[in-house]
């Protein structure tokens, strides 16, 4: 259990989950054609809640992360974010998407422009604002992350951990609500690891309401306040990061445990 | 013990080496022909080979050049002069250079006018090709396509002002309507309102054909190497922006579409050039309603267009597919709709990965204008092999014929190809 033991500085005293929802799942289901990727989901996330998924390979968490912002559609259940119900209508999508920021496992920077341009490219086009102030907000985002000195370079010229962050603070520019992220660090080498982790750190201790698939235990034990596993495309277990390591209940969560924390 | 060892391992160094010259063997040109031309036995034997191959070809070739006779008025008399010697007759140039570049029926005292238009050309695409002049420029650009009509065909300058209001009222219904209730309504007002103007305007400008008026050139006295420029200069323009939308069109989610550009691009690259064109020069007339005499010239653009729009439209698709879905995912949960990620993600990095097979279709296509020559129009090698090839004064010159034709060809194609590589070296922006 090496991995649970690493302490992280972590002040909790904005962190603070309220009764408003945020993202509400009732028996969602997937079906990629014939196959049946998430079985009746059902998800309530509130306001500031800092929400860890994990599971094995395959077992439908990136699928289910990418429904929220309607990435992938679902085909039975619903789907409410922020009081917006999703479905095929394309202005509701559209609301959702700006409300909601997305992380993913390869950063999907925008190669063919800087650093800057990717982060003010959303705000100017999407939200309308002047150009002069997307920068502002944008570069505000870029110190927050620590990278302002790399603004006018492109994506191509920055570390992995670096493009991350600029992702992070890219999204961050449209202001969202809530965030998404699909295994952030697991392209990333292990001293890159951390300083993404820093700033969704930072980002948790703000108060911001997040979805993470993440492997990084020690991350979920810490920042966490719900950790949710999941298998075969159902949730299996969902518990307080406490109980969830100390005490699985399920012997699918065990398994996965002993294999993911007992090398 | 730990004394020794420390002896042996540390090390302080107290005097700078000074910087020395490299030996003579590793620089300059010594060190370049020895790696390049002589690095191995097979390397130096294909060396000298090649110089002896190339001694042996300007030892052949300069004569022709060195003895080329100019200012006689026909072959006979070159001939004569060169009485058997090896030599061009260059003087094929200086008798026919006009008809070799304007054709055989522009009117010689107005061919000012094409040359204004071309140097025009240089200038106002600049602002399009070097991203790094000042975008108020562009308007130079929009504003050429209407300026070099006026200066080659002539006529009225109502004409191309008429036609240009037309396209600035439907881009302003286009934006109002669009803005007011969606797409398929903004384009359907930009038709309604464009043709209007363009009624109206017909009707003023045949009421004052004299109104700041050039002589006006029919499409038929077109010709010569300034026909090809036309041809070329008009469908690349044309047919790259078609491209792009047939490109997406073939990726779109909606079936008809979809289809319509899929059976599109798959009929149009199944069929020769050389049928279209000839589709083009008897067939099309049909399509129109009677009484409408659609120019030549126009319908043979509309075919190249076509054609070459097919050709690019593919390679385009080969450069969306080559983006990692990431890209598109990315600009969606950013919130950009459909037309912004096009254009401002996809689309500049699609066309950068395609420029090298747009460029091989650019440059296909304007070497393929010469094939209007089959259905007698006197582009530039219509005018050698019609007028020239066949006159009496020079019947049967060939190479100083064609060798100046392949010139003038070479020069604009090698320029385009010069421009793309500058191009993709400006873009390159992942790795550097
Ligand atoms: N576009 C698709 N078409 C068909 N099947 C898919 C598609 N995308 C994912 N799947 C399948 O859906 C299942 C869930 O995929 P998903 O990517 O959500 O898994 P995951 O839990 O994120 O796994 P990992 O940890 O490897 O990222 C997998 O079995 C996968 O093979
Ligand atoms: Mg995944």
């Amino acid at each position: 259990m090496a991995e649970l033991q690493t302490n992280m500085d972590v002040d909790t005293s904005q962190m603070k989950v309220s009764d408003e929802v945020a993202i509400d799942i009732q028996s969602m289901n997937k079906w990629y054609g014939a196959f049946h990727v998430l079985r009746d989901i059902d998800l309530t996330v509130y306001r500031g809640e800092r929400i860890v998924i994990c599971g094995p390979s395959g077992s439908g968490k990136s699928t289910l992360i990418r429904c929220i912002n309607a990435l992938e559609e679902h085909q039975a259940g619903s789907i409410t974010v922020d009081g917006t119900l999703l479905s095929s209508d394309l202005k509701n999508i559209d609301t959702i998407r700006s409300e909601v920021g997305m992380c993913f496992q390869h950063f999907n920077l925008f190669p063919h422009l800087t650093i800057l341009e990717n982060c003010t490219l959303a705000p100017i086009w999407v939200r309308k604002t002047p150009k002069k102030e997307a920068e502002e907000v944008a570069m505000h985002f870029l110190e927050k992350v620590k990278i302002p000195d790399q603004a006018n370079k492109y994506p191509g010229q920055l570390s992995g951990g670096q493009q991350q962050r600029v992702a992070i603070a890219r999204s961050l520019c449209m202001k969202p609500r809530i965030m998404l992220f699909d295994e952030p660090t697991s392209a990333l080498d292990p001293e890159m690891i951390k300083e993404v982790l820093d700033t969704m750190i930072e980002l948790a201790e703000e108060g911001m309401t997040m979805l993470c698939v993440t492997h990084e235990m020690g991350f979920a034990r810490q920042v966490a306040n719900r950790v949710i596993f999941m298998d075969a495309g159902q949730i299996v277990e969902q518990n307080e990061p406490e109980e969830f390591f100390m005490n699985p209940k399920s012997d699918r969560t065990k398994l996965f445990l002993s294999q993911i924390l007992g090398h | 013990m730990s004394d020794t060892h420390a002896q042996t391992v540390a090390f302080v160094r107290e005097t700078q080496i000074p910087p020395a010259p490299p030996p003579a063997t590793e620089t300059g040109v010594i060190k370049w022909v020895r790696e390049n031309l002589f690095s191995s036995w097979v390397n130096s034997i294909l060396t000298i080979l090649s110089i002896y191959f190339i001694v042996r070809g300007v030892i052949a070739v300069y004569p022709w050049f060195a003895n080329g006779v100019w200012g006689t008025s026909d072959l006979a008399t070159c001939r004569q002069i060169l009485d058997g010697a090896t030599g061009a007759c260059f003087s094929v140039l200086q008798d026919r250079w006009r008809q070799m570049i304007f054709g055989i029926a522009y009117p010689d005292d107005q061919y000012w006018r094409p040359l204004l238009a071309f140097a025009l050309l240089l200038v106002c695409v600049a602002p399009v090709l070097f991203s790094k002049l000042p975008r108020k420029l562009l308007i130079l650009s929009a504003l050429y396509p209407f300026l070099a009509y006026w200066l080659i065909w002539g006529g009225t300058i109502m004409i191309p002002i008429m036609v240009m209001v037309g396209f600035v009222a439907g881009y302003y219904a286009f934006t109002w309507a669009e803005r007011a209730s969606g797409f398929a309504a903004g384009l359907a007002s930009f038709v309604v309102t464009a043709s209007v103007v363009w009624f109206i305007g017909g009707l003023i400008s045949g009421a004052m054909p004299g109104f700041i008026a050039l002589q006006e050139v029919p499409s038929r006295d077109m010709g010569g190497f300034m026909l090809n420029m036309i041809l070329g200069t008009i469908c690349v323009s044309l047919s790259l922006p078609l491209g792009i939308v047939l490109a997406l069109g073939r990726q779109s989610s909606m079936p008809i579409i979809k289809g319509i550009c899929v059976v599109f691009i798959e009929f149009i690259r199944g069929v020769p050039l050389i049928t279209l064109l000839f589709v083009a020069n008897v067939v099309l007339a049909y399509f129109f309603p009677p009484g409408t005499n659609l120019d030549l010239i126009l319908r043979v653009i509309i075919m190249i267009t076509m054609f070459s729009a097919a050709y690019i439209a593919e390679v385009i698709r080969g450069g969306l597919a080559a983006l990692p879905k990431g890209q598109y995912e990315a600009g969606d949960s950013l919130g950009l709709n459909y037309s912004q990620s096009m254009r401002l993600i996809i689309l500049p990095q699609a066309l950068k990965i395609s420029i090298p097979g747009i460029v091989n279709v650019a440059v296909g296509l304007f070497k393929d204008t010469t094939l209007v020559s089959v259905i007698s129009m006197f582009d530039l090698v219509g005018v050698l092999r019609g007028p020239i090839l066949s006159s009496t004064a020079w019947t049967g010159i060939y190479w100083e014929a064609f060798g100046f034709a392949a010139l003038l060809f070479f020069v604009v194609c090698y320029g385009i190809s010069q421009y793309s590589q500058w191009l993709e070296r400006q873009l390159r922006t992942d790795h550097r």
